[in-house]
């Protein structure tokens, strides 16, 4: 099991590296130019603009300039924004608690409604139930977010006045409600789908009828022996999710206007801030590279069968 | 309760339980499955009884009805799509399925158990099989977890499981088929019921396990005085273990007869059939005997006696009239206790 998880961990040191240098080649490839940008309207002297460049090194070729900023990352340095001139660290220190606190929200939510779903329909097969969940998820998954998003704005905040439109205050748990609904519906979807097939077809299973057969009360033979084996799947779903969601909110953030994660590189990008767009990045995959980690190890613990040497 | 079973030990009185009910009768029993394409008659009129100490062996080809029966009589039907528009089932002189779900569920597990055919997808994947053993004690007789434990370890000893202690915790996958199917015997046995029901137990087993497994329940049986329905197809496992024999075919008991007899002298051409089919050494080179045709497909069962369109012996009277299982006599009319056969020619095939 140790050698296991040493041998994962230095797998992720290439991953990360080539993931990174593959942002970081795209962001190179990306047209416009950081400094012109800084220019704005007015008009500019070439020989002021390369002295910039030069400075910042942007005339170096691609790989050496990779080097440097990987250089700098292993040393926790992750730049500066050229035109704000701000510590990157500190634009990330300020986006990632809000896209974390969002996340954990929306996670929360599907677990809780997504498998609760999946376990009432599941212990019905082709009830009335059943199908109308088959609907009810069928509906989420085929609306895009930000339909989804511009919807729930209308109905709860232009229609009822319960909440305003847009998130006032991104530290704020309440104000977060609504787009961690929008944020989860999609895996609460896939989750509710999970666990009721899941479910549904574990109750056929042999071991369920010796459960019966052993005088078993109901609740023990759904709680223990069924849920104990239809929910392996859905914990490595909700598992390899919690990057999604993380990636997902940029699009959600964006419609309820959250300062997090989301945001914070949609913006860097339209400015052509390759090092705050990296370094984002860089930490998402990063937190991709540990939850499915993470997955695979409690894949085993929750699956006897299953062994890692 | 279980203490009065084990004061009549080994030569208890045949027939009459403690209360003049025997252990368990089933009378008249119908099953039906409600499917797409019809309803399908499992089981049709099925009478049986066995008595404490008592071996009932249940022979017949898979369709038969004889699991169908069994799981009736567990209470593990799945309904819908199953049913039992008619018939009894006592057990000690009440009948099961009169009684609330509760009632039954109390009876599962602590009075009737039940040894599955296999035993890897019958126990659960996820769970160490010192749990799966322990959650009988804890259920029925709310033993704390490390009591239960501990009579786990017992119960694996019972049924000659090696290093039992440090085994324990491990999971059915770790266990070989024999193994796994001695953990089965132990989680029915675990309670010490008064019948148990096994459903092929040996079937997925190889040979020479087959006869350990064999012989550790029959031994179990006899020491906690159980009765046992052993359901199998394979009448070699029947001959040392059973008392009595009932050949099943489309839902119904086509004979009944002590074990031995019906070797010897069987009085319905569906068990001769099956008979003549078992390999023998000294007809080695020959051609081997099958009984030709299919068994009936259960929502089409043959007007008249249902073996009739496979039968060598059938006539007119097999298509239209169902026989009914008929006590059988010796030529000179004395009677054959616990002899029946369900065929309008039963003489001519005993004695014939």
């Amino acid at each position: 099991m140790g050698r296991y998880v040493a041998r994962r961990l230095l797998q992720m040191i290439p991953v990360f590296i080539g993931s990174t240098f593959l942002i970081f080649a795209m962001m190179f490839a990306l047209p416009g130019d950081p400094v012109r940008a800084l220019m704005g309207e007015q008009a500019y002297d070439p020989a002021v603009v390369a002295h910039i460049r030069a400075d910042l090194g942007l005339d170096q070729p691609l790989w050496q300039q990779y080097a440097t900023y990987l250089w700098h990352l292993v040393q926790g340095d992750f730049g500066t924004e050229i035109a704000s001139k701000r510590e990157i660290s500190e634009i990330i220190a300020q986006a990632f608690p809000v896209t974390i606190r969002l996340t954990l929200f929306a996670f929360t939510f599907t677990v809780l409604v997504g498998i609760s779903l999946g376990v009432i329909a599941g212990l019905r097969p082709d009830s009335v139930r059943d199908r109308g969940l088959l609907t009810l998820t069928l509906v989420l998954i085929s609306m895009p977010s930000f339909v989804l998003g511009y919807l729930m704005q209308y109905l709860f905040a232009f229609q009822w006045g319960i909440t305003t439109p847009t998130v006032q205050d991104s530290n704020n748990f309440g104000d977060l409600f609504l787009p961690a609904v929008v944020l989860g519906s999609l895996s609460l979807a896939y989750v509710a789908r999970l666990t009721r097939t899941s479910m549904a077809e574990n109750l056929r299973a042999d071991y369920m009828r010796t459960a019966v057969a052993k005088g078993l009360p109901r609740r023990r033979i759904v709680g223990v022996h069924l849920m104990r084996n239809s929910l392996i799947p859905v914990v490595t779903f909700l598992g390899t999710d919690i990057g999604n969601l993380m990636t997902g909110a940029i699009v959600t953030e964006g419609i309820f206007n959250v300062q997090g994660v989301g945001k914070t590189i949609f913006d860097a990008l339209t400015r052509r801030e390759g090092s705050t767009v990296v370094g984002i990045a860089s930490l998402i995959v990063l937190v991709f590279l540990l939850t499915s980690l993470l997955v695979d190890l409690l894949y085993a613990v929750l699956d006897p069968r299953i062994r890692y040497a | 309760m279980t203490i009065i079973d084990k004061a009549a030990e080994a030569p208890a009185p045949r027939g009459a339980g403690e209360n003049g009910h025997p252990l368990l009768q089933v009378r008249d029993l119908h099953v039906e499955f409600h499917t797409r394409d019809g309803v399908a008659k499992a089981v049709n009129g099925v009478n049986y009884t066995v008595d404490a100490g008592e071996t009932l062996a249940v022979l017949g080809e898979s369709g038969s009805g004889k699991s169908v029966t069994a799981q009736a009589i567990m209470g593990i039907l799945d309904m819908p799509p199953g049913r039992i528009p008619k018939g009894e089932i006592l057990f000690r002189g009440e009948d099961m399925l009169t009684m609330s779900s509760d009632e039954r569920r109390r009876l599962r597990g602590r009075k009737i158990a039940m040894i599955f055919q296999d035993a890897l997808s019958s126990l659960n994947p996820v769970l160490s099989v010192g749990y799966q053993l322990g959650e009988m004690f804890r259920v029925h007789q709310g033993l704390s977890k490390k009591d239960a434990k501990a009579k786990a370890i017992e119960l694996m000893d019972r049924v000659k499981i090696p290093a039992a202690r440090a085994r324990v915790n491990d999971y059915p996958h770790q266990f070989s088929g024999g193994m796994r199917q001695r953990i089965m015997i132990a989680m029915a046995l675990a309670l010490e019921p008064d019948l148990i029901i096994a459903d092929e137990p040996t079937t997925a087993l190889d040979v020479t396990v087959q006869a350990q497994v064999m012989e550790l329940l029959a031994e179990l049986q006899r020491e906690y005085n159980m009765g046992l329905i052993l359901i199998t197809h394979d009448l070699g496992v029947v001959a040392d273990v059973a008392d009595k024999i009932a050949v099943m075919y489309a839902g119904r008991i086509v004979e009944t007869a002590p074990v031995h007899e019906l070797y010897k002298r069987p009085a319905h051409p569906y068990t001769r059939g099956l008979l003549d089919s078992i390999p023998r050494l000294d007809q080695k080179g020959q051609e081997l005997y099958a009984i030709k045709g299919l068994p009936p497909n259960l929502t089409r069962i043959p007007t008249g006696c249902a073996f009739n369109p496979r039968c060598p012996k059938a006539d007119d009277l097999c298509r239209t009239e169902i026989p009914a299982l008929a006590p059988v006599t010796e030529q000179d009319g004395s009677e054959l206790p616990g002899r029946g056969s369900a065929c309008h020619f039963w003489k001519e095939t005993i004695h014939g």
